[in-house]
């Protein structure tokens, strides 16, 4: 195990599929509905990423919520965008974060803010997800600082992820760009979530042609859909998604439409399982429905998660 | 002037800042411009000083582009019964009145 | 060329509101021809001021003069006698203009007459669009000509990101993703290769973070 003590690192080290999910922070101070899912969550789950800012609206720091995440039980993976933070800001944070007990890290570019509800505030973008990737690995197997200058002590060793996104373009360029991300550092993936199976099939032909499913962990990420409307804005307003309209059809004419979601993410889940080579574990982004992931793992023929020591 | 495709902002500023009540520009029909398209920017140039005109208050009305051509006598006498009925519903321009130092 | 918009008329009559003459100056460098601030629209604003002012019975004197161009003090200085019988200028250069004349005359109202916007060049006839990013270190040599810290919404220099789709940008269907156009270049080119490179984070003190910058000629100066 190459970070300092990462129950996501151990579990897919020993080659069990491992699973994620993802808890999105509040509009306000109080933990106490991050503690609640937490809890929900921990015996179905390895760990759980806390969203940073999504869709650039002001929430609770993903730093801060993985505290109480962890205090709950489970282990967190803190995201962190190049959005809202500077190379200085950053470190300062990955410290904190270290020394409060996180141990899994995500580099994301982070949604453009005029998404969000400070549409006027100044873009950072210090750095990019790439070079954030190799910096980080670099602070922890070289114990030096983004500026080259050492860290004499106690260096944050995190077990370092980043995304890939199948369904955004140039398709052909994505695996390569995949490539790189593990070229530069990244040692576990979570993919954007899938609808289009034939196209993560493909996606995933491609990194297992060159090997990259042995260089890092990918986990396909899957996320249940509660009605044909939901579909439909993510089909229409999300960039880099694809929803096929047979899905989108199908929420329509189900008689329970949270079920057949469900179903859905089941099937998803299965199906990979049995016919898709190179996945390591699944991300369950079930936000604002974290209700709805223990039945998800169960049913999947997930549970019960292995017991780390 | 050969085209109305020669038309300047400022000639139709300079005609109300002199006063005039109302100004037209007439053109020829769309699609037969000598000049090709001479008569479609004129119309983007009337269109942008209307705007101009509304926002410094003396009102965007005042001003007009009609097509026609140089045969359509009767469609002219029209265009000018139109443009003067507007005009006259509008009143003097306001800068007419202020030349004069304000009508009873 | 440096792009500038002309401010809304009531925003820049609301600063002359007090002011019986006003000189204003346009610019014939980039103003002129990114036709926002040349002669033609220094002449129009002016006589939009006058109708404007003629209504609402405060009338104002006005008088117009097109600099060969406000970023160099020469053409500045010969502004004198026009600015001395002025109560306000108005510039309708870039953000140079109204500072040099500002400092140049500092006993002087002075205000700018535009927002000036970004550094680009004319798309076609008309529409003028943003290409660089001043950014100090130009690095076009990398990316088949195209630049990534201006046309990608997010400066990545690693792109792209997962929000690009149909090529073009999570921001918005109109603008198209940097990132897919440097990776049909680079195709184009034959050198996909060589964006398999990590580029590091960029040094951002040689762009404006570093504080206001200078150019040097020593070889020119006099004295």
């Amino acid at each position: 195990m190459k970070s300092g003590g990462s129950k996501l690192e151990q579990i897919l080290e020993s080659g069990q599929l491992a699973v994620t999910a993802e808890i999105g922070p509040p509009k306000h101070s109080s933990p106490e509905a991050i503690g609640h899912h937490a809890h929900m969550l921990k015996d179905y789950v390895d760990a759980t990423n806390i969203t940073d800012n999504q869709t650039a609206v002001v929430r609770m720091s993903s730093i801060g919520a993985g505290v109480h995440v962890l205090q709950n039980g489970i282990e967190p993976i803190v995201q962190m965008t190049c959005r809202d933070r500077n190379r200085i800001a950053i470190q300062s944070d990955l410290l904190g974060a270290y020394g409060l007990g996180m141990r899994n890290l995500l580099c994301l570019s982070g949604d453009h803010q005029t998404f969000g509800n400070h549409p006027t505030s100044k873009n950072v973008y210090d750095v990019d997800s790439m070079q954030l990737i190799q910096l980080v690995r670099r602070m922890r197997d070289e114990k030096l600082f983004f500026c080259g200058e050492a860290i004499k002590d106690h260096e944050p060793r995190f077990f370092v992820g980043a995304v890939a996104n199948p369904f955004a373009d140039p398709f052909e360029y994505r695996v390569d760009r995949l490539e790189k991300k593990i070229e530069a550092g990244a040692e576990f993936i979570q993919t954007q979530c899938i609808y289009d199976m034939e196209r993560f099939s493909r996606f995933m032909e491609m990194c297992v042609a060159r090997g990259l499913h042995e260089r890092a962990y990918i986990l396909a990420g899957v996320t249940p859909l509660k009605g044909w409307r939901g579909a439909k804005y993510l089909q229409s307003n999300v960039s880099g998604m694809i929803v096929p309209e047979e899905i989108v059809q199908r929420l329509k004419n189900a008689e329970e439409p949270k079920a057949e979601g469900v179903n859905i993410c089941i099937e998803q889940i299965k199906y990979i399982k049995d016919n898709i080579k190179g996945v390591s574990g699944f991300h369950i982004m079930a936000i604002a429905w974290e209700e709805v992931v223990p039945e998800i793992v169960q049913r999947s023929g997930l549970y019960p998660r292995p017991k780390i020591s | 002037m050969p085209c109305t495709g020669t038309t300047d902002h400022r000639v139709l500023l300079r005609a109300f800042e002199d006063g005039a009540d109302g100004v037209f520009v007439a053109g020829c029909m769309e699609g037969d411009c000598h000049f090709l398209k001479g008569n479609i920017r004129a119309r983007k140039r009337v269109n942008a000083v209307k705007k101009l005109l509304d926002e410094i208050g003396l009102g965007g009305e005042r001003l007009e582009m009609y097509n026609l051509s140089s045969a359509q006598g009767a469609r002219f006498a029209q265009i000018v019964n139109e443009m003067t009925a507007r005009i006259r519903e509008l009143g003097p321009s306001p800068l007419n009145n202020a030349k004069e130092g304000g009508a009873a | 060329m440096i792009i500038a918009e002309q401010k809304p008329l009531a925003e820049i009559a609301g600063y002359i509101e007090n002011c019986k003459k006003v000189l204003f100056v346009g610019c014939g460098g980039c103003v002129t021809v990114c036709l926002s601030g040349g002669e033609k629209e220094t002449e129009i604003l002016a006589s939009a001021m006058r109708i404007k002012r003629r209504l609402e019975g405060k009338p104002l004197e006005t008088v117009t003069y097109t600099a060969t161009r406000q970023c160099d003090p020469e053409y500045i200085d010969g502004l004198e006698n026009m600015v001395k019988e002025a109560d306000c200028v108005v510039s309708l250069a870039c953000g140079v203009g109204p500072q040099y004349i500002a400092e140049r005359y500092p006993d002087k109202y002075v205000v700018p007459a535009m927002n000036t916007t970004f550094v680009g060049g004319s798309k076609q006839h008309g529409v003028w669009e943003e290409r660089c990013g001043l950014c100090g270190e130009c690095i076009l040599q990398k990316t088949g000509g195209i630049c990534p810290i201006i046309r990608c919404s997010k400066s990545i220099l690693n792109g792209p990101c997962g929000g690009s789709q149909y090529g073009k940008c999570e921001i918005s269907k109109d603008l198209d993703c940097a990132w897919q156009l440097i990776y049909d270049r680079m195709v184009a080119l034959g050198q996909l290769d060589r964006l398999k490179e990590v580029l590091p984070p960029k040094d951002w003190t040689k762009s404006r973070d570093g504080g206001p910058r200078k150019m040097t000629r020593e070889d020119v100066m006099i004295g």
